[in-house]
C-alpha cells in the first residue's frame, strides 16, 4: 500500500488471529455474569436437540432389542389364505409336507421347527374321566392342535409337569396329549404320573404333561397338543397347516428365503412367509416419531438463544461505543471491529454448545439410568453441537458486529466513557 | 526541521440547513517537536480541527499533509492505518477499557500495527514506566485516580512510538494539581522528540505550548508567544 508520496509507506494495521480471539475473550469476560446469562440460550437449545437425538436413539435402540429377543429369530411359513389348495379334510392339499420339521433342521441357522395345525373333530367335545359334579362342567370345546415335537422348542414353551411328546409317539400314532395350561384347569387335571385320558368324543388320549407357559404362540395355552401322526391317524387330518421357525439370530431373513423351497421345492410361492420386520426399519419408525416433535422444540430453543446473543451482543455494541472509537483510533480497521464481535458472539455460541451438549448427554444417561436402559448417542451430535452452537451465535452476531463497524470513529469518541 | 503537519485552505462543512462550517480556510503548519496548543471557547471547532488532524474526519475542501501524504488521496482503511502508525490519541475520557488491567489496556494501542507479541509488552511496560505508573501494571482503571487513569491513556498513546500527539482536553476531568503534573509530563514527552497538538480551553494549559492558536467560529488565528 503506497500513500501518494513515492518512498513513503504505510504500515497497513492488522490484528492476528490470536490477538483477535485473546481480545474477544477478554471483551467476553469482562461481564461474565451476562455472558452467562447470555450462553443460557444456547445451552437450552443444544441441550433439547442433542436429549432429543440421543433419547430418540435410546428409546429406538431399547425397542430394537426388546424385539430382537423376542421375535426377530422367529419364522413361520403357512398357506397362502387365497390357495386353491387350502380346503380343509382328508383330502386337503396342503404345500407344507408332514416332514417339514425334518427338512428345515437340516436348514444352517434353524434352531428348531415345528408344524402347528388346527385339528378338525368334527365339533366333538372334551371331557376328562367323569366327575359326578353336577353343577361342574364336565364336557368342553376346545381347540386340538397338532404338532410336531419340535415346535414345543420352537414357541419356547415350558412343561409344568410331565413331558412333551417325542418322534417315537409320532410314528406310533400314539393317543397321547400334552395340555396347555388354561385346557388342564378346565378339565381338572393338575398331576399326570398317572397319565389320566381325556376324551375327544369316544376317542380316548392318555395326557402325559402339561404346559407351563409359552413364549410364543399362546393359542397353545388353551389347547389340548396331540402329535401329527395321532391327528392324521385319528380324525384324518390332511397336512400342516403352518411352521413355526427358531433361527440363529441374524439368520432370519435367510431361512426366509430357504424355508419355502426346503418345503415345496415345486412350487414355493404356495407358501406364505413372515419374518420380523427389518429392525432398523423399526428403529427408524420410532425415531422419526420423537425426533420431530422434539427437534422443533430444540429448534425453537435455539432460535430463542440466537435471539438473545443477537440482543446482548447489539446492547455491548451501543454500550462499548467509546471502546470502538478508541480502537478505530488507534489503528483498528472496520473488518477488525466486526471481526472482533463476531468472535465474540460465535464463541457465546460455541460455550453454550458444549455446555449444552454435556447437559444433553447428561440427560439421556439420567433418562436411560432412571428406565435401566442403554444410553445410545451418535459420536457426532455431541461433537457436532459445539459447532452448531458457534454457527448461531456467529449468525446472531452478523447484524450486531456490522453495527459496530459502520460506527463513525467520530460518533463513537463522541460518546463518552 | 520537516513539518509533520500542513493544513492548506482545510474547510469542513457539515451538511444542514444551513450548513455549519465548523472550520474555515484553515492554514496552519506544525514542524517535528513542536509543541502546540490551540484553544476556543466550546463550538469553536477545535474537535472538528482535532479529527481533522488525526485523520479521524476528512476535510470537505482544502489540502492536509500528514508527514507529506495528502490524507485526502487515501481512502477509510489507508487513514485508519496511518493513525495506527503515526497518531497518539489522548482523550478528556480516557476510554479505558475498565475491565482490563493497565497493561492490557496499553497493549490495545499495539494490537494492531504489526508488533510482535512479545515486543508489545516490553513496549507497554516501557511506556508505563515513562509516565511513572511502572507499579500499577495489574491495577484497572477502577483503581485509579483520574490523573493516574489519564497516564495510562497517554502510555497507550505513545506506546507505539507515533510521531504526533493529539490531546483533546486532556485535563478536562483532572484537578489543578493533577492537570499541573500532566502537562510536566507533556513538556518530558517534548523532549523526548514528540510533536505535540493539544487542544484545550485552560489557559493555563495553552501557557505551556511553544505555540498557541486561537480558533473562534472555525477561524484559526495564531497568537504569538
Amino acid at each position: 500500500m503506497t500513500g501518494a508520496v513515492p518512498g513513503h509507506r504505510i504500515v497497513k494495521s492488522r490484528l492476528s488471529f490470536r490477538d483477535l480471539v485473546a481480545e474477544s475473550v477478554a471483551g467476553m469476560l469482562a461481564r461474565p455474569g451476562r455472558t452467562v446469562l447470555t450462553i443460557l440460550g444456547t445451552v437450552l437449545g443444544v441441550a433439547a436437540l442433542v436429549a432429543t437425538l440421543g433419547l430418540a436413539k435410546t428409546a429406538g435402540n431399547q425397542i430394537v432389542t426388546r424385539f430382537d429377543a423376542l421375535s426377530a429369530t422367529t419364522v413361520s411359513v403357512s398357506n397362502r389364505s387365497d390357495s386353491l389348495f387350502r380346503s380343509p379334510g382328508p383330502e386337503d392339499v396342503s404345500a407344507i409336507p408332514w416332514d417339514a420339521e425334518d427338512r428345515l433342521t437340516r436348514l444352517n441357522g434353524v434352531v428348531a421347527a415345528g408344524t402347528l395345525t388346527l385339528v378338525d373333530t368334527g365339533g366333538q367335545l372334551v371331557s376328562s374321566v367323569p366327575i359326578n359334579d353336577p353343577l361342574g362342567q364336565s364336557q368342553f370345546a376346545m381347540d386340538v392342535l397338532a404338532v410336531s415335537p419340535g415346535l414345543f422348542e420352537t414357541v419356547g414353551a415350558e412343561l409344568r409337569t410331565g413331558r412333551f411328546f417325542d418322534e417315537g409317539h409320532d410314528a406310533r400314532h400314539e393317543p397321547v396329549a400334552v395340555l396347555g395350561p388354561g385346557a388342564a384347569t378346565r378339565l381338572n387335571i393338575n398331576r399326570v404320573d398317572q397319565q389320566p385320558a381325556i376324551f375327544i368324543g369316544d376317542t380316548t388320549l392318555a395326557v402325559i404333561g402339561i404346559i407351563d407357559d409359552v413364549v410364543q404362540e399362546p393359542s397353545l395355552l388353551e389347547a389340548i397338543i396331540i402329535p401329527n401322526g395321532t391327528a392324521r391317524e385319528l380324525f384324518g387330518t390332511g397336512a400342516p397347516a403352518e411352521v413355526h421357525i427358531r433361527t440363529e439370530v441374524g439368520a432370519a431373513y435367510l431361512i426366509g428365503d430357504q424355508a419355502p423351497v426346503a418345503l415345496n421345492p415345486g412350487d414355493p410361492s404356495q407358501l406364505r412367509v413372515q419374518v420380523p420386520p427389518e429392525p432398523r426399519a423399526v428403529r427408524s419408525g420410532v425415531e422419526s416419531d420423537v425426533n420431530t416433535l422434539f427437534l422443533v422444540l430444540g429448534g425453537v430453543s435455539l432460535l430463542v438463544g440466537a435471539i438473545g446473543i443477537a440482543n446482548v451482543t447489539l446492547v455491548s455494541v451501543l454500550e462499548r461505543v467509546g471502546e470502538i472509537g478508541l480502537r478505530r483510533a488507534v489503528g483498528a480497521a472496520r473488518r477488525h471491529i466486526a471481526a472482533q464481535f463476531l468472535v465474540e458472539s460465535a464463541a457465546m455460541g460455541f460455550i453454550g454448545g458444549i455446555i449444552g451438549a454435556s447437559t444433553g448427554v447428561l440427560v439421556i444417561v439420567a433418562v436411560s439410568a432412571n428406565k435401566q436402559w442403554t444410553p445410545v448417542l451418535d459420536v457426532q451430535v455431541p461433537l457436532l453441537a459445539p459447532l452448531a452452537g458457534a454457527l448461531v451465535g456467529l449468525i446472531a452476531g452478523l447484524y450486531p458486529s456490522w453495527r459496530a463497524s459502520t460506527l463513525e470513529p467520530v460518533e463513537a469518541l463522541r460518546g463518552g466513557t | 526541521m520537516s513539518n509533520i503537519v500542513e493544513l492548506e485552505g482545510v474547510t469542513r462543512t457539515f451538511p444542514g440547513s444551513p450548513p455549519v462550517e465548523a472550520v474555515k480556510d484553515a492554514h496552519m503548519t506544525v514542524a517535528d517537536g513542536d509543541h502546540v496548543t490551540i484553544v476556543g471557547p466550546s463550538g469553536s471547532g477545535k474537535s472538528t480541527l482535532l479529527h481533522i488532524l488525526g485523520c479521524l474526519d476528512t476535510p470537505t475542501s482544502g489540502t492536509y499533509r500528514l508527514r507529506g501524504l495528502d490524507v485526502g488521496d487515501l481512502n477509510d482503511g489507508q487513514r485508519t492505518s496511518l493513525r495506527g502508525s503515526e497518531i497518539g490519541f489522548v482523550f478528556q475520557s480516557f476510554y479505558l477499557l475498565p475491565y482490563r488491567t493497565v497493561l492490557e489496556n496499553v497493549m490495545t494501542g499495539l494490537v494492531y500495527n504489526r508488533n510482535p507479541r512479545r515486543e508489545r509488552k516490553q513496549r507497554a511496560i516501557a511506556a508505563l514506566e515513562r509516565v511513572g505508573l511502572g507499579h500499577r501494571l495489574d491495577f484497572t482503571p477502577r483503581q485509579l485516580s483520574g490523573g493516574e487513569r489519564q497516564r495510562v491513556a497517554i502510555a497507550r498513546a505513545i506506546a507505539p512510538e507515533p510521531g504526533l500527539l493529539l490531546c483533546d482536553e486532556p485535563t478536562g476531568n483532572l484537578d489543578s494539581k493533577t492537570t499541573g503534573s500532566i502537562l510536566d509530563l507533556f513538556d518530558a514527552l517534548r523532549t523526548d522528540g514528540l510533536t505535540l497538538i493539544v487542544i484545550t480551553h485552560e489557559e493555563r494549559v495553552s501557557e505551556r505550548g511553544k505555540r498557541r492558536i486561537e480558533i473562534i467560529d472555525g477561524i484559526l488565528a495564531e497568537a504569538t508567544a
